[in-house]
Order: C-alpha cells, then sequence, then structure tokens
C-alpha cells in the first residue's frame, strides 16, 4: 500500500510554509548586517538622453553621505554579458552593446541608473539624489519596434542599428514552408501582440554587498534564482573578482518568475561599494524601481500564417515577429524569442513545414527576457490562437482539427519540423480527459442559460507542449549557450543517519524543500523528516544552474537521484562488511541491508554511523564518511503536454468577461507531490489569466511609463478568478531521466492565454458579432471596443 | 518620505488652529495622503491628524431626517452604520476599495481630495446632500469644482456631511481594474421632488449631474426612460483604461442599472 507521506507521490504538505506563511522568513532584507550603510540610486527620468555632465558636490556634502559612484567609476570594468550567442540569417552574429553597472554617456530608458549614493541611512541616500546635480540632454526616444526599425532613433550608436539579430529557423526550411503556403488549400493569417508584462515579485529585488579588507572576500546576499549564476556573470564578465573570493546566498527568495534569473547591475555596486567605503551596503528596491528596472517579459508582435489541405492538415506554419529586448541585453534575452519559442513553432502537430523569423530590436524601454514560460507562452499564444481562426475559417470543430493533427502515441520519439525531439505523449488523452472533466457535453445548455441572463458564453479550448527542463548542454551549446545547463547535488549522509542534501536548484516558492525529501526518503526508505535541503549559498552547495524553465526536478531532481544511488552504494559495501557477506548478497529494501535468505541485517543508521566510526572498518578498501556528488546533464528537453478549456460569459453591454470555469489536464510525467504540482498549476493559471485579462504594460511615445503602478498596472486578484480543475492523471513519463518527470511550473502560464482569447471569441461570434481576434488583455474596454468597431 | 511632525488634536477648534502653522496639512485616514508622502510628492511640516476628533465621528439621525455622518468617518462605518437608514450610501461605502482602505479612509478626506474616480462624490452630488466645515455649509452643488478642485478654503476642515434620505437610491460602480476606483460610477437617487443622477469616473471635470437623465426618470423612474438619451463623449476621460466613447456608453448603462436596482 502507498504510504501517504514522506514518499514519492504523497501530498506532503510544504514544510517551507510553516516559516513563509509565519513571518519567519528571512529574506535578503531581512538579514541585518552590522554598520549596514545603505545605497539608492539616480535614475533617468528621460528614455533617452545624454548625460552632460554630473555634479555630486552637493550630493557629498549632504548629511552621513559616504559616496557618490557614477557611470565614470565603471568604465574601465566588464559589461553585463548576453548569455546566449544568436547568428543572424546571414550568419552575422548578433549585435552586443556593451551594458554598464551605471550608465555612461547615454541614459537609455526610464529608470535606467546612472549614479548611486550610499549613506548612512536610506533616506539620507534619497536626500543625496535629489541633490545630484545632473545635466541629462534628453534625445529623441524610441519605443516602438517597426519605428525602431525603420530610421528611428539609434538606441546605442556604436553599432549604427536598432536590429540585435534577424533570426530564421530552420533556414534551410524556409523555401518547403513558403512552397507549402504558396500552393495551399487554404492559408489563415493572423497579426497578434503577446502583450508585455511586469513579473512583479511579492519581494522587490534587493542586494547588501559586503567586503572583508583582511581575507579579500566578498559576500553578497541577492535575491537570485541561481546564484552560481549570479557569482559567475559578477566574477568572470563584469567585475574580475575571483570566484573563490566571493560568496553569492539567495535565501529566501520571494517569488521570481524569470526576473531574479539575471544578474543586475546593483549587485555589482553594492559590491565595489562595499571595498570602497569600507562598510556593507544595502539596496531593496521600491515597488517603483521594480516597475522600471525589472526585467520585462513577453513583448512580440507576430503575423503567423497557417496553411491546411482541403481536410485540415495542417501542411505549414510560418511567422514573423518582432520581439523587443528593450534597451540592453539582459542574460537570457536573445534566447527567449528564438531557441526557446522557435524550436516549439510546431506545437503537437504532424506538421512538416515550419519557418520562424526573429527580429529583435533595441527600443528605450526596460530589458526584455525570460518570463514564467519565456517564449514557449509566445509560441503557444500564435499557434492556438490560428489553430483556432483557421478551425473557424473551414467551418470545422477546433477540437476536431486538433486532435487530426496531433502527433500520435506510437510515433515518438517524434522529431518534429522545428527541430525539437519529442521524446513521449499523448494528446488524445489529455483532450479526452479535458472534454470529460469540463462537461462538453452540456455546453449548449449552459449557453443557454447564459443567453437568457443576456450574456453570451464561449469556449476556449487550446493544446500545449512545452519544452523544460533546460536542459542538455551539448545541445544548446551548438545553439548558442555561453553557458552548460546541468544541475549538481551533494547528499550528505550525517553520522546520525540524518541527511543534508545540498542542490543547485534554488527554491523561490516551488517547494524544494518539502519534494526533494520526498524523493531521497523514498530511494533510502527512511523519514522524509530526516532529511534537510540546503540551497542558495555557493558556500555551501555545488555548482549548479538554479531554477528557471521548469527544471528543477527533471534536472537537479535526477542528480539528487545520482548522488543518492551513488550513496546506496557505498552504503551497501559497508553494509557488506558490516554483515560479513558479500556485496552482491546485500538487498537494500525499506532503510535496511539484508543478507538475501536470511535474517541478517543493518539498518540505514547503523551504516551511516559505522561511516563515520570506522572502527574495524576496510579503509583499505573503503574510505570513512557517507557523501557523494553528482553532476546531471540530461539527454534532452523534457516535454511537457497539455489540454485547456475554459467558458466564459460575456457582457455584451459593457465588454465585460468573467471566466466562469476553467479545466487545465496537463502531463507532466510522474509526480512526485500531486499538491505541490497542483499549486504550481493554480499559480501558472493566475499569471495566464492575468496576461490575458488584466495586464498591460504601456509605455507612451516618448518612453515614460504610463503602468507603472497598481493603480493602473491590473494583477489578477482572487476574484478575478476562476475555481480551477486541474487533473494530472494522464501520465507518460518522461523516457530519459531517472524519476520520468518533465516539469509543472510555467505550464499554467503557457496554456492559458490562448484558451481564454478563444473562448472570448467564440462567445462573441456567438453572438453574431464580427470579431475574429483581440489582442490581449481583454479588458472590458477593448472587448467593447472589437464589438463595436 | 520627508520628516514632518505629527498632531493631535481632540477637538475640531484645536485642529484648525494646528492647521493655520505654514505647510501643515489635515490627515484623514491617510489612504491618498501617505501614498502620496511615501512617493515624496508632497513634503508638509506638520500633519493634523484628525482622527483623535470625537465630534467627527460617527453616523446620526437630524431632527429633519437627514443621515449625518462625521467628517473623519471611516467608510467601514459608514457602510454598517448606514445600513437601514440609507441603502444606497451604504452600498456605495461597502464597496470602496478593500477592507484595510475602508477602516482606515474618511469621508472627509474623499471628499476634500474630489478624485475624479472617487465614489463618494457621486453619492454627496446624488442626494443633494450638504457639506458642514469648522466655518460654513456648502451645498453639494456649490462644493466640487473640477478634479481634485473643491470650494474649501486653505486650512477648512470637513466635520460632518448631512444627506437627505431618498425614497430609492443606487449606485452602479464599473470598476478601473487596476485601481478599483469607478471607471465610471453612476449614482441615482429618488426623492419627493424629483431624481437626482451623478456621474464619477467619467468626465474631465470631475463629478457631474446628468440632467437629461435627471428630467426624464423624475417623470418615468424606470430603466427605459433613458433609452432615448445619448451621452456625448466630449469632454470625457480617455485613458488607459477605456477611451472617451467607452465611458460615455457605460454612463448610460450604469445609470439604466442603477435605476433598475434602486431600493
Ligand atoms: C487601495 C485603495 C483603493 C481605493 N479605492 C477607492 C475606491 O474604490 N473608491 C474611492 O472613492 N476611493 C478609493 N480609495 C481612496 C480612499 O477612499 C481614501 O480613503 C480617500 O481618497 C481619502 O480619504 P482619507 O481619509 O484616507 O484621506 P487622507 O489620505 O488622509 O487625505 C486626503 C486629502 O484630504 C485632506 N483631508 C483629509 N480629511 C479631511 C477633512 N476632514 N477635511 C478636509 N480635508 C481633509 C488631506 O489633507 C488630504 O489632502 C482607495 C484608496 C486606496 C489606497
Amino acid at each position: 500500500m502507498p504510504k501517504d507521506s514522506g514518499v514519492i507521490g504523497a501530498s506532503d504538505k510544504r514544510r517551507e510554509d510553516v516559516r513563509f506563511l509565519t513571518g519567519r522568513g528571512q529574506y535578503t532584507d531581512d538579514i541585518q548586517i552590522a554598520g549596514q550603510a545603505y545605497a539608492a540610486f539616480a535614475r533617468s527620468d528621460v528614455a533617452h538622453g545624454e548625460i552632460v555632465s554630473i555634479d555630486a558636490n552637493a550630493a557629498k556634502a549632504m548629511p552621513g553621505v559616504l559616496e557618490v559612484f557614477t557611470g565614470e567609476d565603471f568604465a574601465e570594468v566588464g559589461g553585463n554579458p548576453a548569455g546566449w550567442l544568436i547568428n543572424s540569417r546571414d550568419g552575422e552574429p548578433m549585435k552586443e552593446p556593451k551594458r554598464p553597472v551605471l550608465a555612461h554617456g547615454k541614459v537609455r530608458h526610464v529608470g535606467d541608473a546612472y549614479a548611486a549614493v550610499i549613506a548612512e541611512t536610506p533616506e539620507q541616500a534619497r536626500d543625496a539624489v535629489e541633490a545630484l546635480n545632473a545635466e541629462i540632454k534628453e534625445l529623441p526616444a524610441v519605443v516602438d519596434m517597426k519605428a525602431a526599425l525603420d530610421g528611428g532613433p539609434l538606441v546605442h550608436d556604436e553599432i549604427e542599428t536598432n536590429q540585435c539579430f534577424d533570426w530564421g529557423w530552420i533556414e534551410d526550411n524556409r523555401a518547403a514552408t513558403d512552397e507549402a503556403i504558396k500552393n495551399a488549400h487554404h492559408v489563415t493569417t493572423l497579426e497578434l501582440v503577446n502583450n508585455r508584462l511586469v513579473p512583479n515579485a511579492m519581494e522587490p529585488r534587493a542586494s547588501t554587498g559586503i567586503y572583508d579588507p583582511g581575507t579579500d572576500e566578498y559576500k553578497l546576499y541577492t535575491t537570485s534564482q541561481n546564484p552560481h549564476l549570479t557569482r559567475l556573470l559578477i566574477c568572470a564578465f563584469v567585475m574580475g573578482i575571483p570566484e573563490n573570493k566571493l560568496t553569492v546566498i539567495a535565501p529566501d527568495v520571494g517569488g521570481g518568475f524569470g526576473s531574479k534569473i539575471y544578474h543586475y547591475g546593483e549587485e555589482a555596486l553594492v559590491l565595489a561599494a562595499a571595498k570602497k567605503v569600507g562598510r556593507p551596503v544595502r539596496w531593496t528596491a521600491s515597488r517603483s524601481e521594480a516597475f522600471l528596472t525589472d526585467a520585462h517579459g513577453r513583448d512580440h508582435v507576430t503575423k503567423i500564417e497557417l496553411a491546411v489541405d482541403a481536410e485540415g492538415n495542417f501542411q505549414a506554419f510560418r511567422t514573423e515577429t518582432y520581439a523587443n529586448v528593450g534597451a540592453y541585453l539582459s542574460n537570457f534575452s536573445t534566447a527567449t524569442p528564438t531557441f526557446l519559442h522557435g524550436t516549439l513553432m510546431a506545437g503537437n502537430y504532424t506538421v512538416p513545414n515550419v519557418y520562424v523569423n526573429v527580429k529583435a530590436v533595441f527600443t528605450n524601454t526596460a530589458p526584455v527576457d525570460a518570463y514564467r514560460g519565456a517564449g514557449r507562452p509566445e509560441a503557444t499564444y500564435s499557434l492556438e490562437r490560428v489553430i483556432d481562426k483557421c478551425a473557424r475559417e473551414m467551418g470545422m470543430d477546433p477540437v476536431e482539427m486538433r486532435r487530426k493533427n496531433f502527433i500520435k502515441p506510437d510515433q515518438y520519439p517524434y522529431a518534429g519540423a522545428a527541430g525539437l525531439e519529442y521524446d513521449t505523449g499523448n494528446y488524445d488523452a489529455l483532450m479526452d480527459k479535458m472534454e470529460e472533466l469540463a462537461d462538453f457535453a452540456g455546453f449548449e445548455a449552459r449557453r443557454k442559460a447564459s443567453e437568457a441572463k443576456g450574456l453570451l458564453r464561449g469556449r476556449g479550448v487550446n493544446a500545449y507542449i512545452e519544452a523544460c527542463g533546460i536542459a542538455p548542454s551539448n545541445l544548446v551549446g551548438i545553439l548558442g549557450s555561453r553557458v552548460g545547463l546541468y544541475d549538481a547535488a551533494t547528499v550528505r549522509v550525517n553520522a546520525t543517519g540524518t541527511l543534508s542534501v545540498m542542490v543547485g536548484a534554488h527554491s523561490h516558492g516551488q517547494g524544494h524543500e518539502t519534494v526533494f525529501p520526498q524523493v531521497v526518503a523514498d530511494m533510502l526508505g527512511i523519514d522524509a523528516g530526516s532529511i534537510d535541503i540546503v540551497h542558495g549559498d555557493t558556500s555551501k552547495i555545488p555548482f549548479g544552474m538554479g531554477s528557471y524553465g521548469s527544471r528543477s526536478l527533471a534536472v537537479c531532481g535526477s542528480a539528487v537521484v545520482r548522488a543518492t544511488e551513488k550513496i546506496i552504494a557505498k552504503a551497501r559495501k559497508i553494509a557488506a562488511h558490516m554483515l560479513e557477506a558479500a556485496e552482491g548478497d546485500v538487498t537494500f529494501e525499506d532503510g535496511n541491508f539484508t543478507v538475501a535468505g536470511t535474517d541478517k541485517s543493518v539498518s540505514f543508521g547503523e551504516v551511516a554511523f559505522k561511516a563515520y566510526v570506522p572502527h574495524n572498518f576496510p579503509l583499505e578498501d573503503i574510505e570513512p564518511g557517507l557523501e557523494e556528488t553528482a553532476f546531471y546533464d540530461p539527454a534532452n528537453f523534457t516535454y511537457p503536454s497539455g489540454a485547456y478549456t475554459c467558458e466564459v460569459e460575456v457582457d455584451p453591454e459593457t465588454g465585460k468577461v468573467t471566466i466562469d470555469s476553467f479545466t487545465a489536464v496537463d502531463d507532466f510525467g510522474n509526480v512526485m507531490n500531486p499538491m505541490v504540482v497542483s499549486g504550481q498549476v493554480h499559480g501558472g493559471l493566475g499569471q495566464g489569466i492575468g496576461q490575458a485579462m488584466l495586464e498591460n504594460t504601456i509605455y507612451d511615445e516618448n518612453g515614460q511609463l504610463n503602468s507603472a503602478s497598481y493603480m493602473d498596472y491590473t494583477m489578477p486578484r482572487a476574484d478575478d478568478l476562476p475555481f480551477y480543475t486541474v487533473d494530472h492523471s494522464c501520465v507518460t513519463p518522461c523516457t530519459h531521466n531517472p524519476l520520468g518527470v518533465k516539469g509543472c511550473g510555467e505550464a499554467g502560464a503557457i496554456g492559458s492565454p490562448p484558451t481564454i482569447v478563444n473562448a472570448v471569441i467564440d462567445a462573441l461570434q456567438s453572438g453574431g458579432k464580427d470579431v475574429t481576434h483581440i489582442d490581449m488583455p481583454l479588458t472590458p474596454a477593448r472587448v467593447w471596443s472589437a464589438m463595436n468597431s | 518620505m520627508y520628516a514632518f511632525d505629527i498632531e493631535r488634536p481632540s477637538t475640531i477648534a484645536d485642529a484648525v488652529s494646528a492647521l493655520k502653522a505654514e505647510d501643515s496639512q489635515a490627515l484623514g485616514g491617510g489612504q491618498t495622503l501617505i501614498p502620496t508622502l511615501k512617493q515624496r510628492l508632497a513634503m508638509p511640516s506638520a500633519l493634523v491628524s484628525l482622527g483623535g476628533i470625537g465630534e467627527m465621528q460617527g453616523v446620526c439621525m437630524s431632527d429633519d431626517g437627514a443621515v449625518c455622518v462625521g467628517g473623519a468617518t471611516t467608510h467601514a462605518t459608514v457602510a454598517s452604520e448606514t445600513a437601514n437608514s440609507y441603502s444606497g450610501l451604504s452600498g456605495l461605502a461597502s464597496h470602496i476599495g478593500d477592507p484595510a482602505v475602508r477602516n482606515r479612509g474618511t469621508i472627509g478626506g474623499s471628499l476634500a481630495n474630489n478624485d475624479p474616480s472617487a465614489c463618494y462624490p457621486a453619492a454627496v452630488l446624488g442626494s443633494g446632500a450638504e457639506i458642514i466645515t469648522n466655518a460654513r455649509s456648502i451645498a453639494a452643488d456649490d462644493f466640487f469644482e473640477g478634479m481634485f478642485a473643491t470650494a474649501l478654503d486653505e486650512g477648512e476642515i470637513i466635520t460632518e456631511v448631512r444627506f437627505p434620505v431618498p425614497e430609492k437610491a443606487n449606485y452602479q460602480k464599473f470598476v478601473q481594474p487596476a485601481s478599483r476606483f469607478a471607471l465610471v460610477g453612476v449614482f441615482v437617487a429618488k426623492y419627493a421632488d424629483g431624481v437626482r443622477v451623478a456621474v464619477t469616473g467619467a468626465s474631465e471635470d470631475g463629478v457631474f449631474r446628468w440632467s437629461e437623465a435627471e428630467t426624464a426618470l423624475s417623470s418615468d423612474f424606470s430603466a427605459s426612460a433613458i433609452n432615448g438619451l445619448t451621452v456625448s463623449a466630449d469632454g470625457m476621460i480617455g485613458d488607459l483604461h477605456g477611451t472617451s466613447e467607452y465611458r460615455a456608453h457605460l454612463v448610460k448603462v450604469m445609470t439604466g442599472r442603477a435605476v433598475a436596482a434602486a431600493s
């Protein structure tokens, strides 16, 4: 009988929630360092300007001021690099302008920091920022991507263009795709905008830099999803600190959604300042700074075409996308619109031809980078919207059209037309489950009931696939990644049989502290409560790549499994010695090593004790101690997939959309903790619904951010969201990682936006409105305008 | 925030004299003022808190049957205390912001601020209420002078608001999705001598009375009575959350719904 807690598959409650929910979390801003001083940043209030002069004399004379930094102070150090090299269609490498610690020469977006003040108190630092006398000559700004490419003002003069790259995927497929579209029975075309989003983690970014002149060592507390990556970037690219002289600690982190993957200039500034002023230096972003300077998400403008034959079989997808990268290249900004987007453009389908063109464009706006889903929501949205439109144009049922084109279970492994090889899946099973759970049969009756209330009811469906567990270093290396994407774990068995598991993954809300112990406990047959996770501190954990891209369990969890297997192998050797048996005769079950066919056994705890008190121990054959490390580099991405549906009601008088029900059926492979997985899906759906209905980032033509606070930027609230039906019982285990897991963190945000837009279009068309597309977010005003134009 | 002093008078008279100091400012619930200070958009030398003044607290009935609300009464108190005496007002107060806002924000602060999207101005104008200050009484029709502008003088305090109670009333608020202030809010009140319709959120001139609807509804108090009317988009607010045409359209829709829901 399966145990109900402490093992794989059990819905253990999240142990980390005890401290989070009782206010005992230790976030960067909670960690007070004796003698700390405070940094405040001077930020540009124009989108584009020349820094003519900065007179800091008055500021330096203000009470409590310790130091003032400007871009000049960092002119000689390196810049914050892009982590992924993209080559344009013509073979030219992408344009990579320098991203300095503090703006130097020019400011390039509202919020761009050009100076920093260090003072005794945060208020004194802010006062001194106001006293800085900076002459910044405003230059014409460019916000619109097409204008930027069409002779608009240059964001970076030295690269002589606003185009970062013009990427084709797969360039060799281009001619065949063009041909297929030219000869098709029918081509559906859709132009759409994937709206820009502000990540809005609950905890704003914060960093504290510490320098010890006695040892020449630096320490950085910071809000990071990947402390080792942050350390690598700071040491190898920005500041030239030897890696052994910098410890990066990302303690409790209150959400990231991608925005805390990247290294930001403030982190380098507090380190440099700590050394210069001889005091720890702390900075915590205000919410306004978060709006202006966290890397934003999405912001694609896309034209997609779908070619079909007379029966509705997909012949080709062709897309042309403009991807806004903002004023500077954030670390993964070039990977997101390319390899995390173009490679997914075949979806769940047996389409023979796919060609994706992406032009990345510099503008005078905040940098744009990966945000929950990162490229895959953009791909799914384009695909699943154009498929829906095509089904309507062809007079086909949208579910039928998808089913007709699905890759079938017996076709795996399946090499898709967009360059990825999917290992496994069963999309019809997901659709079946979705139709059942959402009571498809009862829809017409519900539609009539809505009509009786004067409301238009619509239903939307969506099928998605995503590539997670990012992933295979060999593959991403070929694709231009400048880093490897393995992960690592060290399992340390303590002398008394408890365990500390040091992991490269970083938990900023995901539940690792609960789920990883379940996996280890299940393997060792011991109490999960005796196992703790250590993460987030480069001085304690092996070199890992952190958490993003739904990779923690698939990649780092696999490393944990491998390290635990090594523990079992060594423990078996020790047990064999203790039992005076041949190693091959010793079995391991339920936490006990037993000589097969006898009642002679020792427990895992006894073996652990022996390893650390190695009396009568075969020291010539086995080292004392019980601690193992494994690095795991997967063979492929993992491919979660799902079928989503929702029903909406639209008030035709006001345009207000209400989501009546939402059903998400996902195949995440094997599920370690169903409750945690459901929570991840709920959160993802909330963000996807936010994108589809509520959130929008609006710059005016001068580059001022109009939606710069919660007065104008609509975050989803509980009453905007329906009760969800989520299911993850359709399982096709991943074929190439030891747990058979695929990753669940982003699915909800990927699958939900097209589901909702499809449903609203369905509702409007059922009411006789000739509306084929509305750009997100589907606010009442936009829906009403679409109905009445 | 910049540094400031805080005064906590317990009488209106003490508050008025404290407000004579240069750059001092009244503090109600702080739901507008404190965020403004946090963003360093204002720099008062002293805040004079009105929260401790007993005579400005609570709800009572006057001899002539008006509902009298103390100027420092919170939205939550208005919502609960007027539920029986003036349900239209109670309903409006119970939908301002969220519980935290309603437990601190005050009617005096809301009216003095006169945000063009605020709810209370619609109730006050729609009820033909009287605004009592430390110095005088001001009719609602004379109080609101456009976005963020009122008839109040420097240092003048709203001590009480008197609402004549209508036969029927209702407030319909179509929320701006982000702030959840009114994108368009319409307060309709039916009195023995006629109907008043006050609209907030929509106009560049702040809260206003829709007189055509008042006329139509005064002769026929039913939602269909306004069917033939149109609202011009001229002078309506157009912003991120809706065009002026959309707001004009919503004025009519919300008016119809308020009439239908009036009780
Ligand atoms: C999250 C949020 C949501 C909100 N949602 C809504 C909403 O849906 N609808 C809505 O209408 N409002 C809303 N508000 C505003 C809220 O109602 C405030 O309470 C109101 O705007 C100001 O009242 P206050 O008592 O907090 O005044 P304060 O912020 O203290 O003061 C505001 C101004 O009024 C002055 N003042 C205060 N009291 C008096 C007085 N008695 N006499 C003279 N001057 C005075 C102050 O000097 C200041 O200039 C919201 C606010 C927040 C923070």
